[in-house]
């Protein structure tokens, strides 16, 4: 089959040069509208060499698989025309946003896979160009924050002075707030982060940010790893806790987003409570924007001089690295889609990942697909009220029980951390009857030592004690022994059990040649035993050293 | 004072050193003190245990010390040639083979006992004699048991033989017979009188019999508890020697080794989630096909990479985990990944081993293969310490581990190796996975590890990748 990759016109081009090689290693030929990586810095003779066709632009539309940055608005402008019924079309679709598309492709009897729709479940994370491009988003809102904000964000000391490190207040913790609090954080800023969703305060300070926390405004832990909607209560909560934040922030990044909508995050109230001269970056501004003042696409200066940046084309402002990512999820799609290496491409309906992702197909609009069922890690504290969270990459799962030290301190025990129980995960043995049995197998055990000891004769006696005496001891030298060092205690232990030499050797001077003989084989293998542990053990300790003085302890 | 009373003096010190011995042994800063203390006193009591079978010798004294002599000249070159040539990646094997040793002389020095003080007939037998008899019965067959036992984990460990388990139908009515046939043999031993060797090698081979039956049916897997285990019985063979020739030295020794092998065993099995009894009785190889072949089908894919893609990830990370298991004994991988680590530790980059206790073969395996690469112990930590550390490091080298860093032990209670702790290693940023095919681990368990979004695939001969990684750094 053939795969065309048409020029948008954007910066973007879903097929890089690598990607095109993988795609030709799958049995498809590619053909690349002339001039598509252009702008992303990829060469028509680069397509050329990894394989592809350089074609015109109706061409690559007319393909069987058609790969496009995102679904054309106009499906009869000059090179979607040729978008042929039957065609496959891979694309960010925005299939919420903008149902009278998904209805135009399904009416052309064009199946279309919207990147933008994939699952977040663990396996499709490999196509999740929306988390992928949320995460160049993060990052580049900070560039251009830092480009737009008359400071230093890391602060400086100068022989003229010395200056504070800016505040950054980053709204939504998902895959792009996360990017961009560690942008910001490693540029040298303050970053402080908020979420309504609970489960993620964790990764926001594994990002090395302070969590914000308005225990009323928290929600439940989400069932698909999305937000959900805010009651009234919350939402007043929430509000708050931004204006405060926000006061004194000098860049805010917003990413709120609720099912693909944008809820409203910072009032006109709220900007104009900030210092001139702040920054506020709305990543919400393609679904309307969180901020009251954003212009989606546009730089806006409110009244006191803050700075509301609502560009929707972040991620195309890294054209080279947004296609590569573009490109290798397009890749992997396609891959999962050939399993046989043959250049035919054979979507199962029946996997939950494309039929999440096909919005259109068969002259049907597929949208929405039926809600995903996710599966594992269960053991959540309260699991009548919460369902499982998949993890994904910017949301990793809440650390287990037995590292609860920088966890919610119990004051915040309104909100409820996912947080799977260590202990709950061992199978139920017999537990409760096991201390029982033992207490009773230890008092036979005792009563028949007695009465072992009590029908022997008295020098016997004397053993038992040694014996147990060595018992006890035995136990409380060795249980304290660090893991490191067992290999080397066994074969020590091994050497010093060599000690029945002892019992050989005194048979050695026995009359009976039988027993001589036996004595001398048995002192035989004992003496190899001690020779041969003791120096073993000193050959493995010598090895054991400490790292040098100035070397690495940390 | 007769040379009877400064021997027992002797004896007496010489069992102060041993414990002392132990004690230094568990910490690093003192445990080559604590090998010195224990060879200190290992050359005590045979000097002593000489000089008394001197003065015992009931044939020419010059015969015997002659033939001690050649004892202990075999012992030191035997015993000298095999601790300096063996490799540290086979050193379970050499423990095991060692640990037969002990229980081949419990047997022998058993015998000899029995027949330098024979059985008088039944008339005249006193208690003590009884005594002498039953402590005679139990040393051979704890000895025999020993014995058979090492060397079956000795094959098993040096793949002489099969490393997985030998399931015969009702093996443990068998061993269970084996013991009732044991008891009965005793109760003969013990009215039979002068006759009475016939059961005593009757029981030997029934005991035999059991040492073999066993191990055989524990797979390789276990191998750690295994010969922690045989460790402790090879000790408490040495303190049945001890009653029945009536020597507290032996007895003590014994009884401290006999503790703390079954101490370590308890460890191994605590690292494992598994209980002592179903260790022994080999219970855990018998369920994991069926549980195996039953769990989630949903392998998912995985994602491959390069030597050269891992340098690169590595070149970038500020902090690296490498979780070595015994996939890194097996491609002997200990050297480069040393050398690897000391190029990282050397750019700043923080880079520590995390162990679990149960990795490899013997308890601590990795720990003295790492050592022998003189990596620093203090750059080695266990899996308790490091586990918490996971969410904040950059890279994970997972090199030849499977069961022990797989995160169904957590979530998926189904799995034969569930409540099993692991290293958490998936919690890290990247994970990548060395492993020479898709196969699984020693449990027999799928590991959704691998296809985990932030795992990649490392294929191939551990040693060379870690090469070839050492080179592109």
């Amino acid at each position: 089959m053939r795969i065309g990759v048409p020029d948008d016109g954007g910066p973007l081009v879903p097929a890089t040069p690598a990607t095109t090689g993988r795609l030709v290693g799958l049995g498809y030929e590619v053909a690349v509208t002339a001039g598509a990586g252009a702008r992303a810095g990829f060469p028509d003779t680069a397509y050329a060499a990894a394989g592809a066709a350089v074609v015109p632009d109706a061409e690559a539309w007319a393909a069987d698989v058609v790969v496009a940055t995102r679904a054309p608005d106009d499906l009869t402008a000059p090179g979607p025309a040729a978008l042929r019924p039957g065609a496959v079309l891979v694309a960010q679709v925005a299939p919420a946003a903008r149902p009278d598309l998904v209805r135009a492709l399904a009416d052309r009897g064009v199946t279309a896979l919207a990147l933008d729709a994939v699952p977040r479940i663990s396996r499709a994370q490999s196509l999740d160009v929306l988390s992928a491009l949320s995460n160049v988003a993060g990052y580049r809102a900070v560039v251009e924050a830092a480009a737009e904000f008359g400071g230093m964000f890391a602060g400086q000391v100068t022989a003229a002075g010395t200056t504070p490190p800016a505040n950054v207040f980053v709204i939504g913790a998902g895959v792009a707030g996360l990017a961009a609090i560690g942008a910001a954080g490693s540029l040298g800023a303050q970053v402080r982060a908020f979420d309504v969703r609970p489960e993620v305060a964790e990764q926001i300070e594994s990002m090395g940010a302070t969590v914000v926390r308005a225990d009323d405004a928290a929600q439940q832990v989400s069932a698909d790893g999305y937000a959900s909607a805010l009651t009234a209560d919350q939402e007043a909560a929430a509000l708050r806790a931004y204006a405060v934040e926000t006061a004194g922030a000098d860049i805010v990044v917003t990413t709120a987003l609720v099912r693909g909508t944008a809820p409203t995050t910072i009032t006109a109230e709220m900007v104009a409570g900030m210092r001139p001269g702040s920054v506020i970056v709305d990543l919400a501004a393609p679904s309307g924007g969180n901020c009251e003042l954003t212009v989606p696409g546009e730089r806006v200066v409110s009244d006191n001089g803050v700075v509301v940046l609502g560009y929707t084309d972040l991620p195309d402002r890294m054209p080279r690295h947004t296609s590569e990512l573009l490109g290798t999820a397009v890749a992997n799609l396609v891959q999962l889609g050939t399993p046989g290496r043959d250049g035919v491409l054979a979507l199962d309906p029946d996997d939950v990942v494309v039929r999440g992702m096909t919005v259109a197909a068969g002259g049907e609009v597929l949208w929405p697909p039926p809600p995903v069922s996710v599966s594992a890690p269960q053991s959540l504290v309260e699991p009548s009220l919460v369902e499982p969270v998949e993890t994904s990459p910017g949301s990793r799962q809440a650390r287990p029980a037995g590292s609860g030290s920088r966890q919610a301190r119990p004051a915040e025990s309104g909100s409820r951390q996912a947080r799977p129980a260590k202990s709950g995960v061992r199978p139920p043995k017999s537990g409760a009857r096991a201390p029982f049995a033992r207490t009773v197998l230890l008092g036979l055990a005792a009563v028949l030592a007695v009465l072992a000891v009590a029908a022997s004769p008295p020098d016997q006696a004397a053993h038992f004690t040694v014996l147990a005496l060595a018992v006890v001891v035995g136990f409380y030298v060795i249980s304290h022994v660090s893991h490191a060092l067992h290999t080397p205690l066994m074969s020590q232990t091994n050497a010093i059990s060599g000690i029945i030499l002892v019992g050989g050797m005194l048979q050695i001077g026995s009359a009976d040649p039988v027993v001589t003989t036996l004595a001398v084989l048995a002192s035989a293998v004992a003496s190899i035993n001690i020779f041969g542990g003791f120096l073993v053990t000193h050959r493995m300790l010598g090895m054991f050293h400490h790292s040098p003085a100035d070397g690495g302890d940390r | 004072m007769s040379v009877e009373s400064i021997v027992q003096a002797v004896y007496l010190v010489a069992a102060v050193l041993f414990v002392l011995s132990l004690a230094g042994l568990s910490r690093q800063e003192s445990a080559r003190r604590g090998v010195l203390l224990g060879m200190t006193g290992m050359g005590l009591a045979l000097v002593a245990t000489i000089a008394l079978a001197l003065d015992r010798s009931e044939r020419p004294v010059g015969v015997t010390a002659g033939l001690i002599l050649l004892v202990l000249l075999v012992g030191a070159a035997v015993g000298t040639w095999r601790a300096r040539t063996v490799e540290m990646t086979q050193m379970p094997e050499l423990i095991a083979l060692l640990h037969s040793f002990v229980g081949a002389a419990a047997v022998l020095v058993g015998f000899g006992s029995y027949l330098s003080e024979p059985a008088t007939s039944g008339a005249d037998a006193g208690a003590g004699q009884t005594v002498h008899l039953v402590e005679v019965f139990l040393g051979v067959l704890i000895g025999a048991v020993t014995f058979t036992g090492s060397v079956v984990a000795f094959g098993k460990l040096s793949a002489r033989l099969r490393s997985s388990p030998l399931l015969l139908l009702g093996r443990n009515w068998l061993n269970l017979a084996a013991l009732v046939a044991c008891a009965g043999l005793l109760w003969w031993f013990l009215v039979a009188g002068p006759a009475g060797l016939v059961p005593l090698l009757l029981m030997t081979v029934v005991a035999l019999a059991l040492g073999w039956h066993l191990v055989a049916a524990i797979g390789g897997g276990d191998m750690p508890v295994v010969v922690s285990m045989l460790n402790s019985y090879s000790g408490w063979a040495a303190a049945a020697a001890g009653f029945m020739l009536g020597n507290d030295l032996l007895i003590i020794t014994g009884a401290l080794v006999g503790s703390s092998g079954a101490i370590l065993s308890y460890l191994m099995c605590r690292a494992m989630n598994r209980s002592f009894v179903s260790v022994i009785l080999g219970g855990f190889g018998a369920e994991t096909p069926a549980a195996a072949a039953g769990g989630p089908a949903e392998p998912g894919t995985y994602r491959e990479t390069t030597a050269l893609e891992v340098a690169d990830r590595l070149t970038a990370a500020r902090s690296v985990i490498v979780v070595p298991g015994y996939g890194m004994a097996v491609a002997k991988a200990q050297y480069p990944v040393a050398d690897l680590v000391s190029r990282l530790t050397a750019r700043g980059t923080t880079v520590r081993f995390g162990i679990h206790p149960v990795a490899g073969r013997l308890p601590g395996h990795m720990n003295v293969l790492l050592a022998e690469a003189k990596v620093p112990y203090d750059q080695v930590l266990g899996m308790d310490e490091i586990n918490d550390d996971f969410p904040e490091t950059d890279v994970v080298l997972v090199i030849g581990a499977n069961d022990t860093v797989n995160p169904a032990a957590q979530d998926d209670p189904a799995s034969p190796i569930a409540g099993m702790p692991v290293l958490e290693v998936w919690q890290a940023r990247e994970v990548v996975v060395f492993k020479r095919s898709m196969a699984t681990g020693y449990a027999g368990v799928q590991n959704p590890l691998f296809f985990r979004e932030n795992t990649a695939m490392l294929f191939g001969d551990a040693k060379e990748q870690v090469e070839l990684i050492v080179q592109a750094l």
